[in-house]
């Protein structure tokens, strides 16, 4: 255990909706006499929690609302969210770019943010000046630019241009130069915000190994903000989950990755629709998804078939016009794979259909159904989204065999013969 | 050749301004205050919604030096880049604002300006009041300008202001060199002109009014961001400041032939610097030292409230620009 260099502690930060400004002249009088009054700040009080779909009936709402992050020295913190889950407003506040409304950051190391790349760039400038003035943005001093010089140039690619005004640069190369001074930064916590998704597949590359290389291999503090759960993956030892400003999950990255994909919620491995997916051509009853020798209570296990149960009745007279489409996505939200009822037709009435999975087929991990509804097998009239989520879970395994994760998300059991030499 | 000019001009102002930063330097550490907080709490810096009242951190300033003067070198050299004349256009400028003062004020207005050529005059007035406007100007938009980089990256947000102030100094420089020029061209064909012996004490004068003109500018800049309407007002406000400052004509001339306004100059203290300066460059005029003091006083209260309001500006702007 290494010593905390940051210590989040009990952070929130209010905005007010609408127009700008901290609130209307007599809301900043009204806060001004309670000040006076030595009370606490009325606005504070008010407000609701960040919630972006929903129209809410107060003005203030909290971006942030009472976080608590502790972060040790050399660790490589994920934090992950959805849009407007308050991500980047915690990144500008440790970034000291504005502040919280309530609580406090406290930091026994330097701390330099990369919430863009190349800022401050002028374009009138050649690549060399922009590489010192981005530097010294970024909190380098002179003497430490210079000495990185030849290092940032070799990295960018660009030692053709080096000379050549920045505006004069394709946005590739523009991008590869920021990128290459950032990556030459030395400061004792490092707070990145997606910077990682720029530049050409080659350069991507070259950047996820550099970052590799800050947070492993010189035991940099990095925080890292990315929607890209596969980065998140390779470089974080922990990561955090926000949800409407409030931190919903803590714990090791592939825990906190799934947490985040399945959106919190808990596991549906069935579900009865009643009447809530009732449409012209059809009416969803219910799906269920289990081990084919196990209580639907139970955990679905790898090393046994799995069926997926759909039950729907039909309405129309054209039956064989539709089809049952499932996309099935692992916990990166990848789609793996689509199945549909090809081979047992709907018919009028009611349709109890089972789709079979063979046994040890998914690896375990958690899973996600995305249900459609196909008319002439090319337009989807109905589309349900996360329809399941379900988790697999390892089999038995024998003491002495290897216990961690296989790679990939299939375990396909193949036919092998052996043949006669 | 300019060119190399402005190099060295920019490096001899480095040299010079960091021997000041040092000496700020020494004097902060003298305070036992800054020792005492780092060694009472092991944390380096905290980040929390109190803010001190008074809140320059003069160690951090100077931890972000070399970004100060990449910054003038920045405002300096893009300037000019793409552009046939460059670094003339500093020059250029000035030579016809004089020339068209001199036609317009002296020659169909008859302002008389005693034994000093009247071109030298205007030239003297213009330069010196060239820099407190680029000071003035420059530094009012420092949170409307930079807005998409500061809402990306910390630093402190005053060395924007304090890079333009030197910038304008650089410039300032070049422009003096125009003048000095002029100036021993007038003597050489035996103008009746003198330098001041109080010569000595013209970088003061130039550094109030740099101070002045950051004082106001910060207290714009803070006040812009939430009132935009000022932005309209400053570009005639320093065009009509201008008449009321001397810069064409003696503060005497304005007593003896309008004494019921002469007030409105003589409250102005950047009348009073303008009047001084060509007291110094010129042995024109009289010295006021009365009106130095009030300029001094009102410079160091301007500059006080600029940097109070700047400075509680700089924290929460980003939410409200």
């Amino acid at each position: 255990m290494s010593a905390i260099i940051l210590k989040i502690d009990n952070i929130s930060k209010q905005y007010r909706l609408g127009l700008v400004g901290t609130g209307t002249l007599s809301d900043d009088l009204k806060r001004w006499w309670f000040r006076i009054l030595k009370k606490p700040d009325p606005f504070l009080k008010v407000g609701t929690i960040n919630d972006r779909s929903k129209k809410s009936d107060s003005n203030y709402i909290w971006a942030l609302k009472n976080i608590n992050i502790e972060v040790e020295e050399g660790e490589v913190l994920g934090i992950i969210g959805k849009n407007g889950a308050g991500k980047s407003t915690l990144l500008k506040i440790l970034s000291r770019i504005t502040m919280p409304t309530t609580g406090v950051v406290k930091s026994k190391g330097r701390i330099a943010s990369l919430l863009e790349v190349g800022t401050g760039f002028h374009p009138e400038l050649t690549g060399k000046e922009n590489i010192y003035l981005n530097g010294a943005i970024l909190g380098m001093t002179k003497a430490e630019i210079k000495e990185k010089e030849t290092a940032i140039i070799e990295f960018s690619g660009c030692q053709n241009y080096i000379d050549t005004p920045v505006k004069r640069y394709s946005s590739g190369m523009r991008v590869r130069l920021a990128f290459a001074v950032a990556a030459f930064l030395e400061p004792d916590i490092l707070v990145i915000d997606e910077v990682l998704a720029v530049g050409d597949a080659e350069f991507q590359k070259k950047a996820i190994g550099k970052m590799q290389d800050i947070s492993r291999g010189e035991g940099r503090t990095v925080l890292f903000v990315s929607h890209n759960m596969a980065s998140v993956k390779a470089l974080c030892t922990r990561a955090i989950v926000l949800e409407h400003g409030e931190m919903v999950f803590e714990g090791g990255t592939d825990e906190a990755v799934s947490f985040y994909l399945k959106g919190g919620a808990d596991l549906i491995n069935h579900r009865q629709f009643g009447n809530t997916i009732n449409k012209e051509v059809f009416q969803l009853h219910h799906i269920s998804i289990k081990n084919t020798t196990r209580a639907i209570e139970d955990a679905i296990v790898e090393d046994e078939a799995i069926e997926l149960k759909t039950a729907l009745s039909f309405k129309a007279s054209n039956p064989e016009d539709y089809h049952i489409t499932y996309h099935l996505f692992n916990e990166m939200g990848e789609a793996m794979f689509s199945f549909s009822n090809t081979s047992e037709p709907l018919q009028k009435g009611n349709n109890v259909l089972c789709c079979y999975l063979p046994k040890g087929f998914l690896q375990s991990g958690q899973y996600f159904l995305s249900f459609f509804f196909v008319k002439d097998r090319r337009k989807a009239i109905f589309i349900e989204k996360d329809i399941m989520s379900f988790v697999v879970a390892d089999g038995k395994r024998d003491i002495g065999v290897y216990m961690g994760k296989e790679p990939g998300y299939i375990r396909p059991q193949f036919k092998w013969e052996r043949l006669d030499d | 050749m300019l060119i190399n000019l402005i190099d060295l001009t920019l490096h001899v102002t480095h040299v010079i301004l960091e021997g000041i930063c040092i000496f700020i330097v020494i004097l902060a550490r003298l305070k036992p205050q800054s020792v005492h907080t780092s060694k009472e709490s092991p944390w380096l810096y905290t980040i929390s919604s109190k803010r001190k009242l008074v809140d320059f951190n003069f160690k951090e300033i100077w931890q972000y030096k070399d970004l100060m003067f990449l910054f003038v070198r920045r405002n300096v050299i893009a300037v000019y880049k793409q552009t046939i004349l460059g670094p003339l256009w500093y020059l250029i400028q000035p030579l016809f604002t004089a020339l068209t003062f001199t036609i317009i004020f002296n020659k169909v207005a008859n302002i008389d300006t005693g034994t000093v050529p009247p071109f030298l005059f205007n030239l003297a007035g213009i330069s010196v009041w060239a820099y407190f406007k680029n000071c003035l100007t420059g530094t009012s938009n420092t949170f409307s300008a930079n807005a998409g980089m500061f809402s990306k990256v910390y630093f402190p947000r005053v060395i924007i202001p304090l890079s333009v102030i030197i910038t304008n100094l650089v410039k300032f420089g070049i422009q003096l060199l125009i003048f000095i020029g002029f100036y021993v061209y007038y003597y050489s064909t035996g103008s009746q002109i003198q330098i001041n012996k109080l010569i000595v004490l013209f970088p003061v004068l130039v550094m109030v009014m740099g101070l002045f003109g950051l004082g106001i500018g910060m207290l714009i800049s803070s006040m812009v961001t939430k009132y935009k309407d000022l932005k309209f007002l400053i570009g005639f406000g320093v065009q009509l400041l201008m008449y009321l400052s001397a810069v064409m004509y003696p503060l005497s001339l304005m007593r003896e032939k309008l004494p019921r306004f002469a007030w409105l100059v003589e409250y102005n203290p950047m009348a009073y610097v303008i009047e001084t300066a060509r007291y110094m460059l010129l042995s024109d005029g009289v010295i006021s030292w009365p009106g130095l003091i009030y300029t001094t006083i009102v410079t160091v209260l301007v500059l006080f409230f600029g940097l109070l309001v700047f400075n509680a500006t700089e924290k929460r702007f980003i939410d409200t620009i």
